[in-house]
């Protein structure tokens, strides 16, 4: 327990460390996820910390906040050390978090979101009053102005996370975390994210920013660390890097940031949606109106903030839902008006690589080579009479992980045993099985290592070339603006613009998915 | 995720069940020691009263074979993603099927009586089931409270229809007349003797071949077929089998009526092969046992079978012990049983960790 | 003046059957809005029943059954708190393992220590029971039937439990949503994870929730053994945790539906007892049976007529990990 360093005062002359960390270690099973972190984050700054899916920053990042002790390592605030064992512990420490998906209590407003924890006494009446107050002032103060009293389950997501904010800045807060926030956020809603922690920043707070947007820690940031595989590999400040040099960092090797293809020849069209309303559970709709058509031999790129719509519209397209209104036709039929299901789908050659891999498109607790099967199982090839054929199933999947270079090669292996990147290389391989006409992709690259994205990318365009209809739903808009031909934008359960694969630029698309409408779509 | 941890085959469905077993016993017995009892004795009569005469073997796999019908229900709904706790009511309109048509052609030739009531306590026994599935599956009504609504409201059925409509008129006990002799399941003790074997009558019948072909069956249908598989896939995750092309309501329907109808074959063990009339309450708490056998069975047919035949040998134990020593009784099994459940469904992780780092460290020495 | 009368006595019958459903409904919502599910309020209520009587009997203080019926249930609270939030097992076979061990055991203590097939001796000493209280001047005040019949049957002549039961559901109400534990509680059942990151300890809240159903199980339980009834017997609770819990649901987890669904269901109980044996218009006289039957189908009716699955706290019945 040494006194607090002699490097209170940084190279630069900036103020001393809010946050230090010393040699934090931390394994999960045979996971190494933080080997020996140390890391300094200075007072009054903006800190970046980067790396990719699985590179040990949310862990680094929950463990600061208590949710997980490390093994081993030391953190400090203002120089001196703290133990954090729960969230409370780094709550008293001025350390408040705001994660990735939401922590929020639908059903209660948002003034009792915020108070949850900080009520001000036994009894509800006096506290919510006085942190109502006080909430409000805040609010104006660093514009982030929300409705008090509506249900948090009804606000807009930006809003959501305003609350998060909030939340942490009446638990008075002076060290932010903020993991991943822009997930959610339109490229304005984003600059304006960023206003308020530059404004946070210039009175003092300390912010660190996890992401894996190589574009914002250039933007916002102070100084950036790279996390890569459980340890810091590279830690500069931001005005004396690159995006290049960053994401080599990552990675550990030259990357490529585009997919490389050939102009597309779209062939005839395959599948025609017209004036498609979705609604949810609650009878709210979400999808107001599509109209788009999917010609063979092309990718159409959906590009939109999730939460617009795009969830739903998958589920229509891919027959998991009935549409309200509107019709969704291919090969003849209408899958609207005759209300057909996932199975006939598949029959009439729609193949769907769904958005939540582990929820929806696999079983978690089934092996790989029964997962090989799921929504197929109803096949001849897989069947002898009343029987599975067990033989089959398992040479057929041998083969697909052959195929896809899916490791280990173990048809029997339980499906979570697999890493992200090879569960989507099986579901893709699955889904591509049958030859579809058709194929929907939602998030390919969600939880999924570089190699991997690499490797789904180009079999994407590999398929595109073979005459296939793709359409892909993504929230990173350099995935859509990599792969699509055709890019449609949502927006508000609308599709607000079209916009050619090859004009498309990140200000164009952002001022769509704000709600600019653009030319060439109603 | 801080999953479950990793036990071999053999230690998950033999090991881990053995050992809730003995904490159950253990619990059990310290019981019978605070009521003044000395466990040990307890112990030694069970064992002796279930397994110590070809008379206490015979009753052992008697009612080893009512819970291997309604293990094999529990099991086939759990696979499914529901808990059927509506068993004992399934068993007992089951066997109200089996024996109307024992009532009603009790005379004919067995071969045609035997298959006919099995047939009509299956679908009986699948219809109490498919109430309360329809209402969860249309209603989102929790399957659980209506299953065990259903259990009382078949009490109060059966109550009402033996003692007011099948009541043999001129007798004063509730219960049915006797059926005819083709309505009769033969008793092993019987198709042995064909065989030149003799064995002690008891009511160990061959309802009991039944059972095992039961057993069979829910093996192969689970796992070797597309309609158990879909199943499983349900039963897992709901909102992948939607993906997936499969219904999540309707899998619900088939799984609650398959287990009604194995739960309703009971009272082809019971009514036709031991009782031969209808009577009150001849499920006697089968079904709840049922739920026992199958988490320790793990919900597989051969885990259910070795489960069925332990607790039949605890009741059949149970009731001897109650002769010598006249403090403890029944009851003290339905104590035992409500252990087993608690240690090997709700608490079964407590031991699980230990044995997997005991395990696992003499694993990793082998490599 | 007879129908005035029986509409009279039939609300006093309602009150006191409904006690019972409505200790053990509010001691279910305070578990199931901590998002545990709350199937073994039956089991609770038995071993209450059990040792209240069995302590009553033997101390000759009702007093002291209530404290060992509170004491049994809350003991059984901990364990299912113990294998569902510490252990995180499934909470429905715990629940259901409990009720079958109580339902087991029981009987079994009651043989082995009193000797009487498994009941608990009659209590029929001074003090034993939990007996009506006379309001003043209630006697004379039936004679004249209005409002005199009214408060002499309805207002005065309840036990204590009757008089508790009455002032719970308010006092429910005032803790889930006028104090910080309410609050916690209720967010704990909707989001266990905001809870979390609050700072606040999600499994201490949930033994808290667990450990105010087992009291007031406890007094449920007591209630049927030594209000409603003169001792214990095997299984005499007779579904009524179900019961409570179906009636939880069809109140949507709060305070007052609830009261009003326990009321309904005991109406119906009252009403139809009363008529037993007796001839209706139609259908003649009503099988015995079929009325000791009807809870259990009006359960089902309400059920399946109006509740769905939608509104239930969020996270129940799922156990909490923080790794996802």
């Amino acid at each position: 327990m040494a006194p607090a360093s002699p490097a209170q005062q940084t190279p630069d002359g900036t103020p001393g460390p809010a946050l230090e960390l010393r040699g934090i270690d931390k394994r999960f099973g045979a996971v190494h996820a933080n080997r020996a972190v140390s890391l300094c984050v200075a007072k009054g700054s903006i800190h970046g910390l980067i790396g990719e899916n699985g590179a040990g920053k949310s862990t680094l990042m929950n463990i600061v906040y208590g949710f997980h002790q490390a093994d081993s390592g030391e953190i400090l605030v203002n120089g001196s050390p703290v133990a954090i064992s729960r969230p409370r512990d780094s709550i008293e420490a001025g350390i408040g978090m705001v994660h990735q998906h939401f922590m929020l209590v639908e059903r209660f407003t948002v003034l009792e979101n915020v108070v949850l924890g900080a009520e001000g006494g036994r009894l509800l009446g006096r506290g919510i009053a006085e942190a109502r107050s006080g909430l409000e002032r805040l609010g104006r103060e660093y514009g982030l102005e929300v409705p008090l009293d509506v249900e948090a389950g009804l606000l807009p997501v930006g809003m959501q996370q305003r609350v998060e904010i909030l939340k942490a800045l009446h638990h008075r807060a002076e060290i932010l975390i903020l993991d991943e926030p822009t997930a959610v956020l339109t490229p304005p809603e984003a600059e304006q994210l960023f206003r308020m922690l530059a404004q946070l920043r210039d009175e003092g707070k300390t912010v660190i920013l996890v992401t894996h947007k190589l574009k914002e820690i250039m933007a916002i940031t102070d100084r950036v660390t790279v996390m890569r595989q459980g340890a810091i590999v590279h830690e500069t400040l931001t005005r004396d890097t690159s995006p290049q040099a960053l994401a080599e960092q990552m990675v550990g090797r030259a990357v490529l940031l585009r997919v490389e293809k050939a102009p597309a020849r779209p062939g005839g069209v395959l599948m025609e949606v017209r004036d498609l309303e979705v609604r949810d559970a609650s009878g709210v709709a979400r999808v107001k109106g599509v109209t788009f058509s999917l010609r063979a031999g092309e990718i159409v790129g959906i590009a939109g903030v999730s939460g617009n719509g795009q969830s739903e519209l998958l589920d229509a397209i891919s027959a998991i839902k009935t549409p309200a209104k509107g019709s969704i036709v291919m090969g003849g039929r209408d899958l609207a008006a005759e209300e057909l299901g996932p199975r006939e789908a598949r029959t009439l050659g729609i193949a769907h690589v769904p958005e939540d891999r582990l929820r929806v498109g696999v079983v978690s607790s089934f092996s790989a080579e029964d997962n090989a099967i799921l929504g197929y199982h109803r096949l001849a090839e897989f069947n002898r009479g009343a029987f599975l054929s067990g033989a089959a199933i398992r040479k057929h999947c041998e083969s697909k992980m052959a195929s896809f270079d899916v490791r280990p090669p173990n048809p029997r292996l339980r499906i979570t045993a697999f890493s992200g990147g090879n569960q989507q290389k099986l579901v893709l391989a699955r889904e591509i099985d049958c030859n579809p006409s058709v194929l929907i992709v939602g998030q390919p690259t969600r939880g999924v290592d570089i190699g991997a994205i690499e490797f789904i990318h180009r079999r994407l365009v590999e398929l595109r070339d073979a005459g296939k209809a793709i359409l892909v739903v993504s929230v990173e808009l350099d995935e859509i603006m990599g792969l699509s031909d055709r890019i449609l934008v949502m927006a508000g359960g609308e599709i607000v613009g079209e916009v050619a694969g090859s004009e498309a630029t990140e200000e164009r698309l952002g001022l769509l998915m704000a709600g600019v409408k653009g030319e060439g779509h109603r | 995720m801080k999953a479950a941890a990793k036990l071999p085959r053999w230690a998950e469905y033999g090991l881990l069940p053995l050992v809730n077993l003995c904490a159950a016993l253990l619990l059990s017995g310290a019981i019978i020691r605070m009521i003044g009892e000395s466990p040990w004795s307890a112990l030694k009569l069970m064992v002796d009263g279930a397994v110590g005469s070809q008379d206490s073997i015979g009753y052992t796999c008697f009612y080893a074979t009512d819970f291997i019908f309604t293990g094999l229900a529990v099991s086939v709904a759990f696979h499914a993603g529901l808990f059927n706790i509506g068993g004992e009511g399934q068993a007992y309109i089951g066997g109200l099927g089996a024996g109307l048509v024992c009532l009603a052609i009790g005379t004919w030739s067995p071969w045609i009586v035997i298959p006919l009531a099995i047939a009509s306590a299956c679908v009986f026994g699948a219809a109490w089931a498919f109430i309360p599935a329809w209402l969860q599956a249309r209603r989102g009504s929790h399957i659980v409270i209506t299953t065990i609504m259903m259990n009382f409201i078949a009490s109060a059925l059966m109550t009402y229809l033996l003692v007011n409509v099948l009541i043999n008129p001129g007798q004063q006990s509730p219960e049915s007349r006797e059926f005819g002799p083709g309505a009769v399941m033969p008793a092993v003790d019987v198709v042995l003797a064909h065989f030149g074997i003799t064995f002690a009558p008891t009511p160990f019948n061959m309802a009991s071949l039944l059972a095992l072909l039961a057993c069979l069956f829910v093996w192969v249908f689970i796992w070797k077929t597309r309609w158990g598989y879909a199943l499983r896939v349900s039963g897992q995750n709901a909102r992948a089998a939607v993906y997936a092309g499969i219904s999540p309501p309707g899998i619900i329907l088939a799984a609650m009526v398959i287990s009604g109808g194995l739960a309703g074959c009971l009272g082809v063990n019971e009514l036709m092969g031991s009782q031969h009339r209808i009577l009150l309450d001849f499920p006697g708490g089968a079904g709840f046992v049922g739920i026992a056998v199958a988490l320790m069975g793990r919900n597989h047919p051969v885990g259910i079978l070795i489960a069925s035949l332990l607790f039949g040998a605890l009741y059949q134990g149970g009731s001897q012990l109650s002769f010598d020593m006249p403090h403890v009784n029944r009851d003290m099994v339905v104590l035992i049983q409500g252990l087993v459940i608690l240690f090997c469904g709700a608490l079964e992780n407590i031991f699980r960790m230990p044995l997997a780092a005991l395990l696992g460290g003499a694993g990793r020495a082998k490599t | 003046m007879d129908a005035y009368r029986e509409i009279i006595l039939l609300l006093a019958a309602t009150m006191r059957v409904a006690t019972p459903l409505v200790l053990a409904a509010l001691a279910g919502l305070f578990s199931e809005r901590s998002g545990v599910i709350d199937l073994a309020l039956e089991g609770k209520m038995l071993a209450a029943a059990f040792a209240s009587a069995a302590v009553a009997s033997v101390s000759g203080s009702a007093w002291l059954g209530l404290g060992a019926g509170i004491a049994a249930s809350s003991l059984l609270a901990l364990i299912m708190a113990f294998a569902c939030v510490t252990h995180r097992g499934n909470q429905v076979v715990a629940a259901m393992a409990i009720n079958i061990v109580v339902a087991g055991l029981a009987p079994a203590l009651a043989l082995a220590w009193f000797d009487q097939g498994g009941q608990t001796p009659q209590l029929d000493g001074p003090g034993q029971r939990f007996l009506g209280l006379a309001w003043p001047w209630s006697q004379a005040a039936r004679r004249h039937p209005f409002p005199g019949l009214a408060y002499a049957e309805l207002v005065s002549g309840h036990n204590l439990i009757v008089y508790f039961a009455v002032v719970l559901a308010p006092a429910c109400a005032w803790v889930l949503f006028r104090t910080r534990f309410g609050l916690r509680l209720r967010a704990v059942g909707e989001n266990p994870l905001a809870v979390d990151t609050a700072g606040i300890s999600v499994n201490a809240l949930r033994y808290q929730a667990s450990m105010i159903s087992g009291l007031l199980c406890g007094v449920a339980g007591t209630y049927i053994s030594t209000a409603a009834s003169a001792g214990f017997v095997r299984d005499m609770t007779a579904g009524k945790g179900y019961l409570a819990l179906a009636a939880l649901i069809f109140g949507k987890w709060r305070p007052y539906p609830t009261l009003g669904a326990c009321l309904l269901f005991a109406f119906a109980d009252a009403g139809a007892s009363r008529l037993q044996g007796v001839a209706l218009p139609v259908v003649g006289v009503v099988p015995v049976q079929f009325i000791l039957a009807l809870p259990y189908v009006l359960t089902i009716l309400l059920l399946a007529g109006f509740v769905g699955e939608a509104v239930a706290p969020k996270a129940i019945g799922v156990p909490y990990s923080k790794e996802k």
